[in-house]
């Protein structure tokens, strides 16, 4: 471990992501200005920010659906722009909030669609789609031949989660994955999420708004405001900084646990 | 005639009307459909063209449906007479619900689904075919819907091109005052338009996926829509084949004949028709054609020939001021049609239609009238009833008035069929009508004499093409037969057998050629 650190070549071979000096901008407004950040194998990089802050804009740079205005984004060392964006999008992972599955097809269809994509034979991804549903926690015999509309919740956003995993794609990004879940259901499955992504050895980014949440699945926690990274701690570096926005996230935290 | 009656004479003619009908909506839809998708798909990717497109396509069904036939019919390839115009027509009114719908259906995907497609790597294709589309879907049919039942009903108007379809029926039964044409006709296109709305609200619902709770339901989706895909191509493929069949096939000893929308004018060209069948030329008939659809055909190539009256030519096409003098009008017509047209002007029939102005038989006899002059003074106090044409052309009723110093107390323009009922049951006093009307006798009418010869003379006559002639030489050996070949009487007579005792036309005129001694 000590010798990656020194050496830069070999760091960079092993970080997933990086973002050299990103900026975003629509006519007349400015999304993200001059964004450096590194993802590095393994770890879980959490987002925190307000609304309107450029974390969804940032993870939307990752898998192309989004390109710089300037800097490059480079995944696996390669710039997005000189990836083949469909090639790029099924390497990586995508769970958005109420998990976007696609309301024509079974669960069963929605979970096997980047393999189906990818060309695999059907048995295969069958196969593929019962391991997933399982591993989520939802019985494959119950739930594949479902539609979205007659699943909860809670349930749709773990197939959104098994979706994502099921080309086994080394990268995952997911946009507030629990931000509509009551608060139950949403702890459980950030427990159950956590536990995955360590089992699998999974690289992920994941953009909240809720510092429980981020505290609770980060590796290392990005702070972003008004377009640019204000901060980049693991969880305990974190609750320690001076940063005053840091410090607002954390107060409010503090008020929730002296009403517990 | 009991309306049961009449459905059990005419059974076989409804159906080929009713076939005729669905075939022309059917074409239309599946060409409609065709363009209007991709062009709605289009539309979605280039935000830029919605605007203009939409609104064009807006501005092509705002245009009244007989207006569009009348555009359409001098332009090559697309116009002309027959159901390639009534198709082009239909198909520009069946685009607008199609593009709009398919517009509305794909831009109302949720955009998180659609970004969640592209972000698993769909291409734009399959974002397309996998996700835009099948959840449009329901909306697109309810557009491929909502442009059926408007086809349905724009169609009944496609007859006046030569089209066929009920719309036969129904124009055949204004002008005859037959309320069982019309209810035949119009009853069986409101069934067609239920039963396509019917039908295609299966579909709908089937397409929705929001509706349905099965667990095949995508395979279901394929089935029917594949289903579907391989009628529409055998019946456009049967209906292309039918068509590639029809005229131009063996140009040589054909000919096509047209005729106008009238009675007499169908009868004066199924005469021809037959009697040119018998001597072993193929006919197309191409009758009951509206307004001046006949002399555009004609002079543009689609028909081989109609029957037409010397006044008409000579006023309506020719543009002249009106005169009395047959001869001379005869004349002039033959010549200008000739250098004009290349079209060729027969031997006078032998009769005249000429306008016939009719008042009351009683009325008549109880005032004295004899001439128009004479019922000059009666006009204030009489409601007159004409016909569109006579309101609108050159020597109908601006100049008619004008020639007699006539001041009626109401004037009300009608469809001209209905005028001699309106005359004999009191609704109105004095009408235009035609003078060979068969009801004209039996409605006790008395037409009064043109004293002042303010009407041109109306001699029938055929108008046929120079080259269709000389393409087809028992043409000519048909017209000098015909030639002085019909008296007023004759015609008068023919035409209560049609109109009056309602009997088929063919069977009418079959009769009349076989009564003949050439």
């Amino acid at each position: 471990m000590p010798q990656r650190s020194t050496q830069g070549t070999k760091k960079s071979e092993n970080d997933l992501v990086q973002f050299h000096n990103v900026s975003f901008s629509l006519p007349g407004t400015q999304i993200i200005s001059d964004l450096n950040l590194t993802v590095e194998q393994g770890e879980t990089l959490v987002l925190l920010g307000e609304s309107g802050c450029g974390k969804t804009t940032t993870l939307k740079l990752v898998n192309r659906l989004l390109t710089p205005t300037s800097g490059e984004v480079l995944v696996e060392g390669k710039p997005t722009t000189s990836w083949d964006p469909i090639a790029l999008r099924r390497r990586i992972g995508y769970v958005i909030q109420e998990g976007g599955l696609f309301p024509h097809f079974t669960i069963a269809r929605n979970v096997g669609l980047v393999p189906a994509l990818s060309g695999w034979e059907q048995a295969r991804t069958r196969e593929r789609v019962r391991e997933l549903l399982t591993l989520v926690g939802l019985d494959p015999n119950r739930f594949a031949e479902r539609y979205p509309r007659e699943l909860s919740g809670g349930q749709r956003q773990r197939v959104g989660v098994a979706r994502a995993l099921a080309a086994d794609p080394p990268l995952l990004l997911l946009d507030e994955p629990f931000g509509a879940l009551d608060p139950l259901t949403r702890a459980s499955l950030q427990r159950e999420f956590a536990d995955l992504t360590k089992r699998l050895g999974k690289t992920a980014i994941l953009v909240t708004h809720d510092v429980r949440e981020a505290l609770t699945l980060g590796n290392r926690i990005g702070l972003m405001h008004k377009g640019q990274l204000v901060l980049l701690e693991p969880p305990d570096q974190f609750l320690a900084s001076g940063n005053p926005q840091a410090r607002a996230y954390i107060e409010t935290l503090e008020v929730a646990g002296g009403n517990r | 005639m009991s309306f049961w009656q009449f459905l059990q004479l005419n059974w076989s003619e409804l159906l080929l009307l009713v076939r005729q009908h669905i075939v022309l909506v059917f074409i239309a839809i599946l060409v409609a459909v065709i363009i209007g998708v991709p062009t709605g798909i289009a539309l979605t990717r280039y935000r830029a063209l919605r605007g203009p497109v939409l609104g064009l396509a807006n501005v092509m069904q705002t245009i009244p449906s007989l207006a569009l036939f009348g555009f359409l019919i001098p332009l090559p390839f697309i116009g002309g007479i027959g159901s390639r115009t009534a198709l082009v027509a239909l198909v520009l009114y069946s685009l607008l619900p199609i593009i709009r719908n398919t517009v509305t259906g794909i831009l109302g995907v949720e955009p998180s689904v659609r970004e969640a497609a592209v972000a698993m790597g769909m291409t734009d294709g399959q974002v397309l075919r996998q996700v835009e589309l099948p959840l449009a879907m329901g909306v697109i049919v309810t557009g491929i819907r909502v442009a059926t039942v408007i086809a349905v009903g724009v169609t009944t108007i496609a007859a006046a091109v030569g089209a066929g379809g009920l719309g036969v029926y129904i124009f055949r039964g204004l002008r005859q005052y037959d309320n069982n044409l019309l209810l035949a006709g119009a009853l069986s296109a409101a069934l067609l338009a239920l039963a396509a709305d019917f039908f295609l609200g299966l579909v709908e619902r089937r397409f929705s996926f929001e509706a349905k709770r099965s667990r095949s339901a995508t395979w279901k989706v394929a089935s029917v829509a594949g289903a579907a895909g391989v009628l529409l191509l055998i019946l456009g493929g049967f209906a292309l084949w039918r068509s590639g069949a029809g005229p131009g096939s063996s140009a040589q000893a054909r000919v096509v004949i047209g005729s106008k929308d009238f009675t007499e004018s169908a009868l004066l060209a199924e005469i021809l028709a037959q009697m040119l069948e018998t001597r072993g030329v193929s006919v197309e008939r191409r009758f009951e054609l509206g307004g001046n659809l006949p002399h555009e055909a004609l002079v543009g190539g689609t028909l081989d020939l109609y029957p037409e009256y010397t006044g008409t030519s000579f006023t309506a096409i020719l543009h002249h001021a009106p005169i009395s003098d047959p001869r001379a009008v005869y004349e002039q017509v033959k010549q200008e049609y000739a250098n004009k047209f290349k079209v060729e002007v027969s031997q006078p029939l032998g009769f005249e239609n000429t306008f016939a102005i009719l008042v009351r038989g009683e009325e008549a006899r109880r005032l004295n009238l004899k001439t128009i002059s004479d019922a000059a003074p009666q006009a204030p106090r009489w409601r007159a009833g004409f016909g569109q044409d006579f309101m609108s052309r050159a020597d109908g009723y601006p100049g008619f008035s004008r020639a007699y110093g006539l001041k009626f107390a109401e004037v009300r323009e009608m469809d001209l069929s209905l005028t001699y009922i309106a005359l004999s049951s009191r609704q109105v006093d004095l009408i235009a009508g035609n003078s060979t009307e068969g009801r004209i006798a039996t409605l006790d009418l008395v037409q009064l004499i043109d004293d002042r010869h303010y009407f041109p003379p109306y001699e029938a006559v055929y108008l046929v093409r120079q080259d269709s002639l000389a393409r087809v030489p028992a043409l000519q050996a048909v017209l000098s037969k015909l030639a002085n070949g019909i008296s007023t009487e004759e015609m008068r007579r023919l035409n209560y057998e049609i109109d009056g005792n309602k009997r088929d036309p063919k069977e009418v005129v079959k009769q009349w050629i076989a009564g003949k001694t050439w």
